[in-house]
């Protein structure tokens, strides 16, 4: 019975913090660079709409995850440029590319679509039942039919976690982010890593931004993100700036999130606007009380100037 | 003059390329998506300026956006990054008509000293929303970028809550509070038009916001907070109290927004009693180089804009959401013209 409860919480959990931790992985990287990316909220929805439109007309959610990623890459790429070469400010211009991109999405779906008010489908991501995790208990609810998408975003945390740790490449993001300049005389370009950095942001917020679309609500409305790119810049600091730290905390933000089901189903007596306001207030909450320990790279948020 | 002249050039250019920039933009996807730019664009600019009313509407839409617009200017001059205003004028609002009900239940206040109990209850409200990200902010290091974004989220799902619960119409029917006793409305200005005296308080609450910034010891102590938090502390200022502080005024006006969009142009509370005002206003701020007083000229501007668009999405059939987009480029291109990147580099930390 127990049991029973945990894997069906983790089951719907994991889908859940699956946009989360992607996104966050992303900015992990992006922030570890020196970088601070408000923008994910909009590059995600950049990812959700493109999916959405691509994946209709192909009838295929492949090429739609693809479009998802390179629309909000786009994004980024706008973000990197005007931040990295021009260091125009990283919180106004992040602030900015979200506005942009609400609206823009917006406007382009009213377009495509027309203010039809049925709701389209998106030819969504199909599921895959992993063989041989049938029979272990809690796992099987992780992993049993999962959309294919999960499962490599899932493949995606160790990667990342060991590129960021161990790799040349990780130590030199990490420079730029905590001392770029003592990382420029050592002969890394500061400037190409942290644009590649957001770049990979960007890529990953559209990814997570495509999830949404093909494999977890299967359609687009405006807004779908609702936020999950701002919970994504919080999970960064909740998960201390690591791949994995930044991993379990999705999960347990997802595995939390996935428990107002539960209740609701039960029929508590609680107003469904405070279930609404959960992730939001919890998210607050995990701020407010894991800050021991808790450090920042030392040059977020800070243009790059040689001098 | 001719100096004064080129220094006031200098002054507006960027605000104005950044414009001419966002709207050039605005058009070409207007153009590539098939639309009939002439038609769209003349829809835009009558349903803005085109007649008396068309004007009043404008002036309308402006008022909370020079309230919110000064709100965020204000943070952010004090390098706190306020992204939350449109939380904090929901609290206000939310405050305010929550007051008025209460109002009504006992028979208490009527008429003006009703009025300013109202502004009092919304701008403590925004004031205190504000301040909990200020709290989070000075003693547990939590960014107030994300924080005032979440607690946007929250406000909006308290309304929600509040309309469909505690705050609902007695009539129960719709999910909205009820209205305003007649007494505790602003007045109008020049009926049938909903302009009203809002208008008077908003200009002077900029000013306020402008006098706080430019001639108080405060307001001082804000921006040297802002150019340079370690140097400021080695000069004694206590830059944690500074920031909270900061947010905290800052939510104070923005709630006010709330209260006087509440009494002077919808009357009630419900879903969606924003449309983004709070959003927008980080435009408004950032157009206006951060200055109270020029935030003025750049709300009456987006006010325009928004009335505008609403008129272009029905004769034109446009979507208003593009409105967001010249919004979002015109921060943009302000952003790289750099009139706000020298403050704030060194405020983060």
């Amino acid at each position: 019975m127990i049991l029973n409860f945990i894997e069906n919480l983790l089951a719907s959990g994991v889908k859940l913090a699956a946009p989360l931790w992607l996104t966050a992985t992303g900015e992990t990287y992006a922030e570890r660079a020196g970088v601070i990316n408000i923008g994910l909220e909009g590059m995600m929805l950049a990812g959700a709409f493109a999916g959405m439109v691509v994946s209709y007309f192909s009838a295929s959610p492949w090429p739609g995850l693809l479009a998802g990623m390179l629309a909000a890459m786009l994004l980024a790429a706008v973000f990197a440029v005007l931040t990295v070469h021009f260091q125009a400010d990283q919180i106004i211009t992040g602030a900015a590319l979200n506005l942009v991109a609400l609206g823009l999405s917006g406007f382009l779906f009213r377009h495509i679509f027309g203010v039809t008010g049925a709701a389209l489908t998106a030819t969504s991501f199909p599921t895959l039942e992993l063989p041989g995790f049938a029979g272990i208990p809690i796992l099987r609810g992780l992993l049993s039919r999962q959309p294919v998408l999960l499962y490599a975003a899932l493949g995606l945390v160790p990667l990342a976690a060991f590129v960021l740790n161990h790799t040349h490449l990780g130590l030199a993001i990490r420079a730029c982010g905590e001392q770029p300049a003592a990382a420029d005389t050592a002969g890394r370009n500061v400037f190409r890593l942290r644009f590649g950095c957001v770049l990979f942001s960007g890529l990953l917020a559209g990814a997570a931004g495509a999830y949404l679309t093909l494999a977890h609500a299967n359609t687009f409305v405006e807004g779908i993100t609702a936020g999950r790119g701002f919970i994504a810049l919080a999970l960064v600091i909740f998960g201390r700036w690591q791949p994995l730290g930044v991993f379990f905390a999705s999960l347990f933000f997802g595995c939390a999130n996935a428990l107002q089901f539960q209740f609701q189903a039960r029929g508590y007596d609680l107003p469904y606007q405070f279930f609404l306001m959960l992730p939001y207030l919890l998210t607050l909450l995990v701020l407010v009380f894991s800050t021991r320990g808790r450090q920042a790279p030392a040059a977020l948020g800070k243009a790059y100037r040689r001098s | 003059m001719r100096a004064f002249l080129r220094v006031w050039i200098i002054k507006l250019a960027p605000a104005v390329i950044a414009f001419a920039v966002a709207t050039l933009l605005a058009a070409l996807l207007l153009l590539v998506s098939g639309y009939q730019i002439s038609l769209a664009f003349r829809a835009l600019l009558e349903g803005a300026f085109g007649s008396a009313y068309a004007l009043s509407e404008t002036l309308v839409k402006s008022i909370p956006l020079l309230l919110t617009g000064a709100a965020v200017a204000l943070a952010f001059r004090a390098g706190v990054w306020n992204i939350g205003a449109e939380g904090q004028l929901l609290a206000g609002a939310l405050a305010a008509s929550a007051l008025a009900a209460t109002f009504s239940a006992f028979g208490g206040m009527t008429g003006v000293l009703g009025i300013a109990l109202l502004l009092l209850a919304g701008g403590v409200a925004g004031g205190l929303w504000a301040g909990l990200a200020g709290v989070m902010k000075t003693r547990r290091s939590v960014p107030e970028v994300v924080s005032t974004i979440l607690l946007n989220f929250i406000a909006i799902e308290l309304v929600r809550y509040a309309v469909h619960g505690p705050l609902m119409e007695t009539a129960g029917q719709f999910p909205q509070s009820d209205a305003l006793d007649a007494s505790l409305r602003l007045t109008r200005l020049f009926p049938p038009t909903r302009l009203h005296a809002g208008l008077w308080l908003a200009l002077v609450i900029a000013v306020l916001c402008y006098l706080l910034i430019q001639r108080t010891v405060f307001g001082f102590e804000m921006q040297a907070t802002a150019a340079n938090p370690r140097a400021a502390r080695f000069a004694a200022i206590d830059t944690a109290r500074v920031q909270l502080f900061s947010l905290i005024i800052s939510g104070a006006v923005a709630g006010l927004a709330g209260v006087i969009e509440l009494a002077g142009v919808t009357y009630r509370v419900y879903d969606n009693f924003s449309p983004g005002y709070g959003y927008t206003a980080i435009a408004v701020a950032l157009m206006a180089r951060l200055n109270p007083l020029a935030v003025i000229f750049s709300a009456l501007l987006f006010g325009a804009l928004e009335n505008g668009a609403a008129a272009m999405q029905r004769q034109a059939n446009v979507s208003a959401v593009i409105s967001y987009v010249i919004q979002g480029l015109v921060v943009l291109t302000m952003a790289v013209a750099g009139g706000v990147t020298l403050k704030s580099n060194a405020a983060r930390t």
